[in-house]
């Protein structure tokens, strides 16, 4: 057995870096598609405040994270619906307002401590067993929602216009991805840390479109450049001491320099 | 301005219209874009609707396909008042091509025609095989089966939009609505365009309401025209149009329009 399998925290987090790395790319390709990749930063950032509230009150802080950004998403969805704010302004409100929370509780804990750091910059080494729970059964529904309503979400990807004069309940639909995306960056988060999440969402879905002849390959090569750059990542972290989630990061962006280079020219 | 709502046809009683609007407007911002508009849309009719600019007929098509409500009037669709009407699946709608999707978007033209599918399919529901199979015949109707795989940004502008047109027709729509559909498609794919749109008219009785600049191309397809500047200018058959006047009126107003923007 290789080094890298002997150690439990090892294991789990290879097993946590494996299933992150399916979820993530998924949500990733329906986001890019849209314009919408800032919404995982941003949601990333509301996460923060549920993690430092988390930390304050000593509850489990990815509980926090995920309330947090459940709010932050149904909160998106209804400034740009009913409150007539373009998109991107509704997400810099709430991408400044999360850190802002954030930075306030932090302060009225009395400043930075271990705990919050490893949720900013990720550790996926310190990943626990319940964590794995959490990570499967959260993943779970997100796949689950999105092979259940694979056609519907592809439509208003597509165009959402259209989809709309079918009689789809668009808006509904935006509320739901919106919601996976909260769950997805909750999930994300303790392997990459909140200030790298989005760029697991992102970086495998923009490979992936680069080289995809129609979208349910996109997926897939989502998926495949996802994994191959996240065990890489791990598994270049255990043998060189780097930080996890840089070394994921950086492989992803090296994967999207080489599709790019080689791919398809179109 | 004259409002000529006389038409050759005749009416059958029995006859509901497909689209209905009885003294409709709509204001933007206080702004009022349409004024008092009545229309009725027959089966098998092939609507024309030009205008200047700003003229409100993008607006007019938004209220019959619901994506807009009236500030006042009444709109029916095949008898039924728009806010209760559920039975969208009875309408397509085909945008300009260029605003419709990205180019570089990941999508293989079956897939993209299956898309027109998702309503009738159910809610969560698995495409099934009368899915697909009315997708291969979209696809063949628009003569563009064989290019079932290729990627859509792959396509020229004139297959994209025969493609866009197998999306709407996969549904079985009753009627096809379609806003300036040829910006952008070079003459020859225009030509084959109108021929298609000819032949889903004449043959297959698809209700047709096309909102389009090119004065010239419209007169020579459509069965009726409507002239739209705010209010309805003119309503009746292209003949009757030209005899008016009201067609020379639309001619100087665009004329007008392009002088100024050059």
């Amino acid at each position: 057995m290789p080094e890298i399998l002997q150690y439990g925290f090892m294991q789990r987090a290879l097993l946590a870096g494996a299933m992150i790395g399916t979820i993530a790319p998924v949500i990733g390709v329906f986001l890019v598609l849209r314009r919408l990749s800032l919404i995982a930063d941003t949601l990333a950032h509301v996460a923060l405040a549920g993690v430092a509230v988390g930390l304050l009150l000593g509850a489990y802080p990815v509980a926090g994270a995920l309330v947090a950004a459940l709010l932050g998403a149904v909160g998106i969805e209804r400034l740009r619906t009913v409150g007539r704010l373009s998109g991107e302004t509704a997400l810099a409100i709430f991408l400044s307002g999360g850190l802002a929370v954030a930075v306030v509780v932090i302060g009225l804990a009395g400043g930075f401590n271990v705990g919050l750091f490893t949720y900013l910059f990720g550790a996926i080494t310190a990943v626990q067993p319940r964590d794995l729970w959490v990570i499967l059964i959260l993943g779970l529904v997100v796949l689950g929602a999105v092979a259940v309503l694979y056609k519907e979400l592809f439509a208003i990807t597509f165009d959402e216009q259209g989809a709309r004069v079918q009689g789809l309940p668009v808006e509904g639909l935006n509320l739901l991805l919106t919601v996976l995306v909260a769950v997805t960056v909750v999930v994300a988060m303790r392997i990459v840390g909140i200030l790298l999440t989005s760029a697991l969402i992102v970086i495998p879905a923009v490979t992936a479109l680069r080289l995809a002849r129609n979208f349910r390959s996109a997926l897939w090569m989502a998926v495949a450049c996802s994994l191959v750059t996240v065990l890489a990542g791990i598994t270049a972290s255990f043998y060189l001491d780097i930080p996890a989630s840089g070394a994921i990061v950086l492989g992803g962006i090296l994967l999207f320099a080489g599709a790019s280079l080689l791919g398809p020219r179109r | 301005m004259k409002t000529s709502t006389s038409s050759p046809r005749v009416w059958t009683v029995a006859e509901t219209p497909v689209a209905e609007l009885e003294h409709v407007c709509f204001s933007y911002d206080g702004e009022r874009v349409l004024d008092e508009v009545s229309l009725r849309i027959a089966r098998g009719d092939f609507l024309g609707i030009i205008g200047p600019n700003g003229a409100g007929k993008t607006t007019l098509l938004r209220i019959v396909l619901g994506l807009l409500r009236p500030s006042c009037g009444h709109v029916r669709l095949f008898g039924t008042d728009v806010a209760q009407f559920r039975d969208w699946q009875r309408i397509a709608y085909i945008p300009q091509k260029a605003v419709a999707f990205e180019a570089r978007f990941p999508a293989s033209v079956f897939e993209v025609v299956m898309s027109g599918r998702v309503r009738l399919a159910g809610l969560g529901r698995r495409f099934a095989a009368p899915d697909y199979e009315a997708a291969r015949r979209a696809l063949e109707t628009v003569g563009m089966l064989p290019f079932r795989d290729r990627l859509i940004g792959q396509l020229s502008s004139g297959q994209q939009q025969r493609v866009l047109i197998a999306r709407a027709l996969v549904s079985h729509p009753d009627l096809l609505v379609l806003d300036e559909p040829t910006v952008g498609v070079d003459a020859d794919a225009q030509e084959q365009f109108y021929s298609l749109l000819h032949r889903l008219n004449r043959e297959m009785g698809t209700t047709l309401v096309l909102v389009s600049h090119d004065i010239g191309v419209i007169s020579q397809e459509v069965t009726q025209l409507a002239c739209l500047n705010r209010t309805l200018v003119f309503h009746g058959s292209p003949e009757e149009a030209m005899r008016s006047g009201a067609l020379a009126e639309m001619y100087r107003a665009q004329s007008w329009m392009v002088a100024h923007r050059h």
